[in-house]
């Protein structure tokens, strides 16, 4: 394959999971944070800001592991999933102990989100999304900024919206967090008129 | 035997994990749009969460209180890898389009939950019947969800076709949105009832 075709690629790899098959609007995962911490805007951004370091840099490492000792010792569907958790949860665990040392404003504004990150289903679904599509490494590191941009695109516009709902007069029976399962329901609906933009 | 059954009524409507404790939704939206994967999928949840269960509370009094979280998840992610193998060698067809799902059943909040919140401070047995309930009640919601979105979407139940052939399938309600729309449709009505419950006590 020639390197214009790989930017192509990459290109199509990019738009088709940070818009098309968005984590959280067509795929269902980490709805957890997205109706939890919708709730004001900052917090969802922070919450978006500690995903995009995480998963990109936890797609790194699971890729090597991957690569290096999974595969070509024949472990891979046995130790998978275990070694992909261990090493994800305790990687959010060192750089919560680096960052609260090295720069205290930065663990003020990311640190109370990383231990939610750990168990977030994305950060595992994109190694794994990663390790079903057989990506090399670059592909990889596009996947993961691609998802996790998508995953902001989705909280920064719930957490719009709610703020807006919040002087609304929303009918009794949708009031809480029903309101926000339908605004997500019309905008997952929006989301599926990107289906097909891509062969 | 009386307090069993009563931990297993629990999982069933009391404290059913999906829609009274509202977590491990990802996967509920996720599978409901055909009953077949929703049977997988909770045959695999269940396979997952009872062992589990049953290990942790065997070796409660011998994990120490601070790595308790990392023991949990690698007795969980041994039996998802189980449960992923097994579905994997008799079920493919559906394995294949729910693959992702049953996955990430090793980070799903249910299990973890229920691994801290239950089966670390109560005897084995109790543990045993606590999975079961908590199964059946994550099952029976997710496979009530994809009936009704399987019939109004398809016309089919499990791939058989039910309603007559001149009825018009939606098909929105096999497509992503009607997932939201679904939970969103079923909190409104669960927290109304709530409500109205409250406001008679």
């Amino acid at each position: 394959m020639s390197f214009s075709h790989y930017l192509v690629d990459l290109a199509k790899i990019f738009v088709s999971s940070s818009i098309i098959n968005n984590i959280i609007l067509i795929q269902f995962l980490g709805l957890c944070s997205y109706i939890g911490l919708t709730d004001n805007m900052s917090s969802s951004i922070g919450m978006s800001f500690a995903v995009i370091f995480v998963t990109v840099s936890s797609s790194i490492l699971t890729w090597v592991i991957d690569h290096w000792i999974l595969i070509p010792s024949h472990l891979q569907p046995v130790l998978q999933i275990t070694s992909f958790i261990l090493v994800i949860g305790s990687f959010v665990g060192l750089v919560q102990i680096y960052l609260k040392k090295a720069s205290p404003n930065l663990y003020k504004a990311m640190g109370i989100y990383l231990p939610l990150i750990a168990t977030n289903c994305i950060i595992l679904g994109v190694t794994f999304i990663n390790s079903m599509n057989n990506y090399d490494f670059i592909q990889s590191i596009v996947e993961a900024i691609g998802i996790s941009l998508g995953y902001t695109l989705a909280m920064i516009m719930l957490a719009g919206i709610r703020e807006r709902l919040r002087n609304s007069d929303v009918p009794q029976f949708f009031k809480g967090k029903a309101i926000a399962f339908m605004v997500s329901g019309i905008l997952a609906l929006a989301f599926l008129g990107f289906q097909g933009m891509i062969k | 035997m009386k307090k069993y059954l009563k931990i297993i009524w629990d999982g069933i409507s009391p404290a059913n994990p999906v829609l009274i404790i509202a977590i491990g939704l990802c996967s509920v939206i996720a599978v409901s749009n055909s009953v077949k994967s929703a049977l997988l999928m909770t045959f695999s949840f269940g396979l997952v969460l009872i062992p589990s269960e049953i290990i942790i509370s065997t070796i409660r009094k011998l994990i120490p209180d601070e790595i308790r979280v990392p023991m949990f998840v690698v007795v969980i992610a041994a039996f998802t890898t189980m449960s992923v193998l097994l579905s994997r060698a008799y079920f493919t067809a559906i394995y294949d389009v729910i693959k992702l799902y049953i996955l990430l059943i090793v980070v799903n909040c249910i299990i973890i939950g229920r691994a801290e919140a239950f089966a670390y401070v109560h005897p084995v047995v109790e543990s045993l019947f606590d999975g079961i309930g908590m199964t059946i009640g994550y099952g029976w919601v997710l496979t009530a969800i994809a009936v009704v979105r399987e019939l109004l979407g398809k016309g089919t139940l499990a791939g058989i076709q039910v309603l007559p052939q001149s009825f018009q399938p939606a098909l929105i309600m096999i497509l992503p949105p009607a997932g939201f729309l679904m939970i969103g449709i079923l909190v409104g009505a669960l927290e109304t009832y709530l409500r109205k419950k409250g406001d008679k006590k």
